[in-house]
């Protein structure tokens, strides 16, 4: 349990919040229950309502609740920051860019080409493959590896569902995420000294299996905004934001482990694994503490971003600072 | 104000009216950042992440003004308008104070204050230490920045003194370049500014040495 001392000159939340985001926050959090269950296990259950549907983009629905085992002093971050504020290279490298950019992509229609070691590869079109999975609401701290985060109300399935469809062969150890590569609606990929595009993310298959690991098609119970990742992306709370890989088109088994984009770019800086740790820190920064964006002061991050219950026996006997 | 007690410059085209104006003019020009990011404070325009927002934002201006203040010898030996001189110790200052609030936001709004956290991060981050240490070598030129001091160390000494600021400029542009993740575009542009402001004051430097071999050459007798 984390127990944290507040001075009582540090600047409380509710001075520095507005007062709408405050209200929609409490309306967020209420249920003694919740309450009495937070107080025992320092965790609690977000109230059984949904996230608000801030009328955007298309509403979802059917949506049931899903995951959203919550810190204390975990609240949902506004809509305006987590569709306003986000890292989206293909659409520039100002965290502003992909909110003012992203409008360029056209997302219909859209088509995932599965391939490599499994049984039912091939090319598939979302509005079809999405008609399969009833989608679930589920609540997520997300820590950027830059030492700020947020919390999410995503929409979407389980991972691991979509890759048993699949049928992964024996030989299939590692699955390996691309994202679309298409210059002309995506302005940062017209520079190469950005990234080498495409971009590329990849994962154990047991990590891919997780009941955590989430494709996802929504946000705050609506259609994912363009510059969240859409039409479908992954969400990996356990690890650093950017294997949560945007803008899928391609998914392939493979044996050997993948190379994941950050991890070319900079192979001493960005590992395979990246999982959120506090102990490991970046070659240029410590990755002890984070901002919580809303937030004055700074927060302890937590191991594996406070998962460790859930993926903890992922990492068993390995040595984390090697597999950074 | 006067920098060296030179009477207003009476250049024939602006008369006296424009060298007088001049510097007030700049003075207001330096200031108008800090007023923009005011502006964005209290309009909520700084995004989700304020902190980080007005830390790059006065980072951003401290550079532009220190590759400003160096630019300002440059112009002189290219334009020949020996009236730009008059503004350096300004644009020098202006340069420090940003790197001052720069710093001040880091330690105050970042870190708050928390100097144990600070002194880690100094000693272990490698881009903190190269900003700090730029921030060491313009405290000496600014605290050395006025008429008595420069008396007082006399010219030759205060002019090898205000070398620091090339270096200064050298870890600014480091500073920057070790913070970004990827895409190094927008410091490529600073560190060629600054490349190009020293490269002109070497290729002066060393045309003067070839006159002045040359001339003493001629003036030698057969």
């Amino acid at each position: 349990m984390l127990i944290r001392i507040v001075k009582a000159s540090a600047v409380r939340s509710s001075e520095i919040t507005p007062k709408a985001l405050y209200l929609d926050r409490r309306r967020f959090i209420t249920g003694a229950g919740a309450i009495a269950g937070s107080l025992a296990t320092g965790t609690r259950m977000a109230h059984a309502a949904l996230a608000p549907p801030p009328g955007v983009n298309t509403r979802l629905s059917p949506i049931t609740e899903g995951y959203r085992k919550l810190g204390d002093k975990d609240e949902l971050s506004s809509y305006k920051a987590v569709t306003g504020y986000n890292n989206f290279y293909e659409f520039g490298t100002d965290k502003s860019d992909p909110a003012e950019n992203a409008h360029t992509l056209t997302t219909k229609p859209w088509t995932v080409k599965v391939d490599g070691l499994c049984a039912k590869p091939g090319t598939l079109d979302l509005d079809d493959f999405l008609k399969s999975y009833p989608l679930e609401e589920r609540i997520y701290r997300h820590r950027c590896v830059e030492g700020w985060s947020m919390v999410f109300p995503w929409v979407g399935f389980s991972l691991g569902d979509v890759v048993k469809r699949f049928e992964p062969l024996g030989s299939a150890k590692y699955v390996q995420f691309e994202t679309l590569l298409r210059p002309s609606e995506m302005p940062g990929q017209r520079s190469s000294l950005i990234l080498p595009w495409p971009y590329v993310e990849g994962l154990r298959l047991d990590e891919a299996m997780n009941p955590l690991a989430t494709l996802a098609v929504g946000l705050y119970g609506e259609v994912l905004p363009n510059q969240n990742g859409a039409p479908i992306r992954l969400v990996l709370p356990w690890k650093y934001g950017f294997k949560s890989i945007k803008s899928i088109v391609r998914v392939t088994f493979t044996e050997t482990q993948p190379k994941n984009t950050w991890q070319v770019y900079a192979p001493s800086e960005y590992g395979f694994y990246s999982n959120v740790n506090p102990t490991v820190d970046h070659p240029r920064w410590s990755q002890a503490t984070e901002r919580r964006i809303g937030e004055f002061l700074r927060r302890k991050t937590l191991m594996f971003n406070g998962y460790a219950e859930e993926v903890g026996q992922l990492y068993t006997g390995m040595d984390l600072v090697q597999n950074f | 104000m006067s920098a060296s007690g030179a009477p207003p410059s009476a250049s024939p085209r602006g008369g006296v009216k424009y060298g007088r104006l001049l510097k007030p003019a700049v003075f207001i020009l330096c200031l108008l950042p800090l007023v923009w990011l005011a502006w964005r404070g209290f309009t909520d325009d700084l995004g989700a992440n304020p902190i980080e927002a007005v830390i790059r934002f006065l980072g951003d201006w401290a550079l532009r003004f220190l590759l400003i203040a160096l630019a300002v010898t440059p112009v002189r030996i290219m334009t020949r308008r020996n009236e730009v001189a008059r503004l350096r110790r300004m644009l020098g200052l202006f340069a420090f104070a940003y790197v001052v609030l720069h710093m001040l936001a880091y330690i105050g709004l970042d870190q708050v204050f928390d100097f144990h956290a600070i002194w880690r991060d100094v000693v272990k981050r490698i881009y903190i230490t190269v900003g700090m240490s730029a921030f060491a070598m313009l405290t000496p030129l600014a605290v050395t920045s006025t008429d008595r001091m420069v008396r007082r160390l006399g010219g030759r000494n205060w002019r090898r003194l205000h070398r620091l600021a090339y270096l200064a400029g050298v870890a600014a542009v480091i500073h920057y370049i070790l913070m970004v993740k990827a895409g190094y575009v927008q410091p490529g542009i600073y560190a060629l500014i600054l490349g190009l402001l020293l490269g002109v004051r070497v290729i002066n430097a060393w045309r003067q040495n070839l006159s002045t071999t040359f001339a003493s050459a001629i003036a030698a007798p057969k």
